[in-house]
């Protein structure tokens, strides 16, 4: 299976220069995707028969790279299962783009990168040695990168670029650093010898913060996700598609490799770090998505809270397996892979349906669009499963992962730590508040593009996308509903990747009654799935038949009633800012110092009433400006070394010359 | 002690944590004084339960003080004092109530660690019954703390007092002399506080303490 | 044999807790009025109403979409569900492992989250009012209700409604602080949830008031029928989720035979009996909050739910 897989990367890898000779030719664009979509396509049934059928690990050395070392490649089962998560993105993102791809007005700045994008984040995952990892964890930035800048004469895009470069580079700066504390002085660099060599308590400790630091600004944990919403939204929506929901996921392989299987056994108060971290990002990340109100701002803001979901369930699997709790580690660890599996759905699906409104309408803003569901029925209809999906409703999938991290939540009274038994409920409270503020969120979201009437031109002259992108979508919605319904299958095929790094994995749930699911015990608690759904539905139909039969069934259209104040201008309708207005108010005035001003003109005046909102990323202005404005003075004053004269600069040599001498005199 | 009598004691205790909470929930001192009461008749209950469940008979009589004097003549007394002074309309809080709320879970949180990690060894019932009484007295520290109006420190300075006697009841003994001589103390410093109250007033028109500050010579 | 009364009993219940939805919303309505020397309308007025405007005509706005005209019975399948599941005279019901106590809760949430698109449909303001006033509440009132769903199933091993009321109905249950708080918290959010005062006055239409009914201002006919008998739905439910697990005296267990289910029935009536005057004496009593003061009461009754989970997790005899 690693062969083919690494075949497919080594297709994608030559595919890239094609690219580069073939960009201007009308056909390059549906020739990359196409061949993108194959190879991916390929890949993730290689990588899926090898984690359902629990297959032992694989092992490939090639004599490429650093030449004592070679470059190690394994593939097992945690890196089968991201393999199938990465190339089920990219596969229906390469079907998205076939349609989408028409569209692009730079095709040579795109082209070339996406399928290199697509390898190297493959090769990470099969990567077994640091310095493979690291390379195509760098690859991986540098080609997205390459992506996000290809629009660059839009200035925020280049602000977007920039930012992405030294956080991107910051954090491979800290996995290096990890790395080199992993290898030890002997420079055991294969993860193998890695494994092999069980780190003492206080390198574990600094693995675990570095890795914090470096998988989880790539992942956009809070305070390291500042690149996220400028970078995602400014790449075309396809690549936004795979940045957000499947390289975040690379990240948290990155993470889960380092900690879970390469630092040794974990600490009790490792997991305090974690929860802490993911309890604010989850709660902060969905605070900021409510304040936009550009698309997708809006959804890269929501991969910050859904990264928080996962490392809350990853906290929690650290934290009962430092107590030596393993069923209650193996649910905790499930949940989090399961919700890695969901949201790289519903975010595909829902990035997918804001690059079909993207072109059809040319905007990107939400208070310039409304009413699409009468003009995009289809998008609207799949779209409307994602947002279902992603505000944690049953019947579909976003559900089943939250519902397992409750569940796991439920079990950590056992834990004996203090700090844990404070945090953890602090964290099931801010979990809970971060899933109700997203279904607002993305009623927000929904209701004011899709419903309501079109506020601008644009709106009202949109049309359905082309069949590509709507097949796309449709992939992804229905794989939503799949796995809501049967969400056993699901789990059952990740306890490989459980048993592989916790030791113990969750009951089988293949062959529990009526398909439901049973984390722990039936007498404690137990979800179906199917039956929900089923039951929804004959509810539905028959109160529909009820009323067809009882009720009368005459229909009239007429202009909306509104309380007898009907207004025909479509700007009288609510905006986003209006109906984010009361969350801001509870909440914005704390966490974002929002203020609110209305300037009234004076009767008789007849210019319009003016709301100005006021915002502030205090996340930010706390850290990061601080810290640019600091390097920037300090990049002033070393600036006046380039200005010197020549006897000064000699000086320069003749001084540090002076000191060496000294250092060695002293020293030896 | 059996399993009713635990239950019974720990539920009274929690209760009296509850209307903390709702103390620190009001805006209205009218409101105020109405919780306050029910903060009294609670502990009451408490006191007299536990000289039940103790079987000492001097707490009946800590019991029934608490109901005569802090459950219906000090808020019915302070009642007419607002009433007179006009002020019975609104609280000027100096922060919110979810922020006062938050730091109320806090300090629950903080007492619990605290009593529970350091009385390891002794009786269970004691160990949870001292960890609720401290909440009661943080609890009503923070509402001294929050609140610009005298008569509202007052009577956070009261649910003190009443989270302090808590402690002393379940603490097995708190003998008659200390309760009366307690109880004294309380109704002088509460003469007192009323008559401060009206010179204070008839001073300068107001009692909200920050103005006050303006008088005392130091300008911030 | 076993297996059809089973299915027997569950549609039992269903059918139950639907016939008896309306009858709950009138009684509670006159007792309010009788509490305020009215003679209010008949007990049986809200059969009236859904009868009449299921007769009428539907009147759909212009820019209303095919979303607005399914909505109605998405929101009445999912509160149907969830209201079946709540164990109301008899705990084990066929059905009942199949969504516990957070399922039913996120039941609700679906519910909830239609409705709030439907309001935002047509394109006026009204509709924009209600939703964001809406989801402004359940961005608290879910949170607390998932704390105390968490209190609860701490102190009774499991997340299982019917497991709940089994273990709250047995005498293994003392009476623990952390039930006390739930309780108090529950009562909250159960308030918030339905729209009754002081949180949302379900009889006004003035849009400085109207949260539910801002939601559904452009409902007409069968639609609005439909989403009444959801409303009435969503308050019984609340009301029996506290009967079966404040109160359990009454219900039957799994194995009981058909004549003490009988028994169970009176029971069940006469905890809504109660619980219908003490919630109308509540409304009549209470004046309604200020929009963003109902989001400082239901901070507390997070922070309720909150600390009864905090306790719970500290020591086990809270």
């Amino acid at each position: 299976m690693l062969t083919i897989v690494l075949l497919c990367a080594a297709v994608l890898l030559v595919l890239a220069p094609l690219a580069v000779a073939l960009a201007h030719r009308a056909a390059a664009t549906q020739f990359v995707y196409g061949v993108s979509m194959i190879a991916t396509a390929i890949s993730l049934i290689a990588a899926l028969t090898h984690l359902v059928a629990a297959a032992s690990p694989e092992n490939i050395v090639l004599p490429i790279g650093v030449p004592w070392l070679g470059s190690h490649l394994r593939l097992d089962a945690l890196s089968a299962f991201f393999i199938v998560v990465i190339d089920l993105g990219a596969m229906t993102a390469s079907l998205f783009a076939l349609g989408y791809g028409r569209h692009e007005t730079a095709p040579e700045r795109v082209l070339p990168f996406y399928p290199a994008f697509l390898a190297a984040m493959t090769l990470v995952l099969v990567a077994d040695d640091a310095f493979t990892f690291l390379l195509s964890w760098e690859f991986m930035s540098l080609t997205s990168w390459a992506m996000v800048m290809s629009h660059h004469r839009v200035p925020e895009n280049v602000r977007a670029g920039y930012v992405y470069l030294v956080m991107a580079s910051f954090g491979t700066l800290a996995l290096l650093l990890a790395f080199g504390l992993l290898a030890g002085p002997d420079g055991l660099y294969t993860f193998a010898q890695m494994r092999a060599a069980h780190p003492s308590a206080v390198l574990g400790a600094l693995a675990l913060v570095l890795a914090l630091i470096g998988a989880g600004s790539k992942a956009g944990l809070v305070p390291l996700h500042v690149w996220l919403p400028l970078a995602h939204p400014a790449a075309p929506s396809h690549v936004s598609a795979l940045m957000s929901g499947v390289m975040t996921k690379v990240a948290v392989y990155g993470f889960v490799r380092i900690v879970f299987d390469l630092a040794g056994g974990p600490a009790w108060w490792w997991s305090i770090v974690v929860l802490a971290l993911a309890g604010a990002t989850t709660v902060m990340g969905v605070l900021y998505a409510l304040m936009q109100h550009d698309l997708k701002r809006l959804l890269a803001y929501h991969t910050v809270e859904n990264i928080g979901i996962i490392f809350i369930g990853l906290g929690l699997a650290l934290a009962f397996k430092a107590h030596g709790m393993l069923f209650a580690a193996a649910l905790a660890f499930t949940a989090a892979l399961l919700h890695v599996f969901n949201h790289s759905l519903f975010k595909s699906l829902l990035f997918f349906g804001a690059g079909a409104v993207l072109t059809a309408t040319g905007e990107r803003d939400m208070e310039h669009l409304g009413g699409l569901i009468h003009r995009m029925p289809r998008t609207a209809f799949l779209v409307l499963i994602g947002c279902v999906a992603i505000s944690a409703l049953p019947p579909l999938n976003g559900f089943v992962s939250e519902w397992l991290t409750f569940q796991a939540i439920l079990l950590s009274p056992q834990l004996p730590s203090w700090g844990l038994k404070l945090l953890v409920p602090s964290v099931g409270a801010l979990l809970a508040l971060a899933a109700a503020l997203a279904a607002a969120c993305f009623v927000k979201a929904y209701g004011v593009t899709f419903l309501g009437r079109p506020r601008t031109r644009a709106a009202e002259a949109a049309t359905e996308t082309d069949s590509y992108s709507l097949a796309a979508m449709f992939v992804l919605a229905a794989l939503c509903l799949l796995v809501g319904i049967l969400p056993g299958a699901f789990i059952d095929a990740l306890a490989p990747v459980s048993s592989a790094l916790i030791g113990e994995h969750m009951p089988t749930q293949i062959g529990a009654q009526w398909l439901s699911i049973v984390p722990i015990a039936a007498s404690r608690s137990s979800y179906d799935g199917l039956l929900v759904f089923v039951f929804m539905t004959l509810s539905g139909t028959l109160a529909a038949w009820a009323i067809h039969r009882l009720a009368s069934d005459r229909l009239r259209r007429a202009p909306a009633w509104d309380c007898g104040y009907p207004d025909a201008s479509p700007a009288t309708q609510y905006s986003a800012t209006s109906f984010a207005q009361p969350i801001r108010r509870v909440f914005g005035t704390i966490v974002f110092r929002a203020r609110e001003q209305v300037e009234m003109p004076p009767p008789g005046d007849t210019r319009p009433a003016r709301l100005k909102v006021e915002l502030h990323d205090l996340i930010w202005e706390a850290i990061y400006a601080p810290i640019a404005a600091g390097t920037s003075f300090a990049a002033d004053r070393l600036n006046r070394f380039q200005f010197l004269t020549i006897r000064q600069f000699l000086t320069l040599v003749f001084c540090t010359l002076i000191v060496l001498l000294l250092v060695l005199a002293i020293w030896s | 002690m059996s399993g009713i009598n635990f239950d019974i004691a720990h539920f009274l205790a929690g209760t009296l944590v509850l209307v903390s909470f709702l103390e620190l929930y009001q805006d209205r001192l009218y409101a105020l004084l109405n919780v306050y009461a029910a903060h009294a008749l609670v502990l009451a209950a408490s006191v007299a339960w536990q000289a039940f469940v103790q079987d000492a008979p001097h707490l009946y009589v800590t019991a029934v003080i608490a109901l005569v004097f802090k459950a219906i003549i000090i808020p019915v007394t302070l009642h007419r004092v607002i009433v007179r002074l006009g002020i019975h309309r609104e609280i000027e809080k100096v922060v919110g109530v979810g922020t006062a709320m938050l730091a109320g879970m806090g300090l629950v949180a903080l007492s619990m660690v605290v009593m529970l990690r350091v009385t390891q060894n002794a009786d269970p019932l004691a160990r949870e019954d001292l960890a609720f009484a401290l909440s009661v007295v943080l609890l009503g520290l923070l509402m001294m703390v929050t609140r610009r109006n005298a008569v509202s420190q007052v009577v956070g300075f009261m649910s003190l007092e009443n989270g302090l006697v808590l402690a002393a009841t379940g603490a097995k003994g708190m003998p008659l002399v200390v309760e009366i001589s307690v109880a004294f103390s309380i109704l002088i410093a509460f003469i007192v506080i009323g008559i401060f109250l009206f010179r204070i007033r008839e001073r300068f028109d107001t009692i909200d303490v920050q103005a006050l500050d303006r008088f005392r010579g130091e300008r911030r | 044999m076993v297996l059809i009364s089973n299915f027997a009993i569950q549609g039992a219940q269903m059918l139950l807790v639907l016939l008896l939805a309306p009858l709950f919303t009138g009684y509670v309505r006159k007792v309010k009025a009788r509490l305020l020397r009215r003679q209010g309308p008949p007990l049986f007025q809200p059969y009236r109403d859904l009868a009449r405007l299921a007769r009428k005509e539907v009147v759909l706005a212009d820019s209303a979409s095919w979303l607005f005209r399914i909505i109605p019975y998405l929101v009445f399948a999912a509160i149907w569900v969830a209201a079946s599941l709540v164990p109301t005279f008899r705990t084990g019901l066929m059905f009942s492992w199949s969504a516990d106590f957070i399922a039913i809760i996120a039941l609700l949430g679906s519910g909830r989250f239609f409705l709030a698109l439907a309001g935002m449909d047509v394109g006026t303001s009204f509709g924009g009012i209600g939703s964001s006033r809406e989801v402004m509440i359940a961005s608290l009132a879910e949170p607390a209700m998932i704390m105390i769903v968490f209190s609860l199933a701490l102190i009774a091993g499991s997340t299982q409604l019917s497991t709940m009321a089994a273990f709250m109905a047995s005498s293994a249950v003392g009476l623990r602080v952390s039930l006390g708080l739930a309780l108090f918290a529950l009562m909250m959010v159960a308030i918030a949830e339905n729209g009754r005062i002081p949180i949302d006055n379900p009889a006004t239409h003035l849009e400085l008031t109207m949260v539910h009914e801002a939601m559904v201002l452009e409902y007409s006919g069968r639609h609005l029928a439909l989403i009444e008998l959801s409303g009435s739905l969503k308050l019984i439910l609340y009301v029996s989720l506290i009967a079966c697990l404040f109160a359990p005296w009454g219900i039957e267990s799994a194995g009981a035979a058909v004549p003490t289910l009988a028994i169970g029935v009176a029971a069940y009536i006469g905890k809504l009996a109660v619980g219908g005057f003490l919630l109308g004496v509540f409304e009549t009593s209470i004046a309604k909050m200020r929009v963003f003061r109902v989001a400082e009461f239901l901070g507390a009754a997070l922070m309720l739910g909150l600390l009864a989970t905090l306790l719970r997790f500290v020591s086990a005899s809270f």
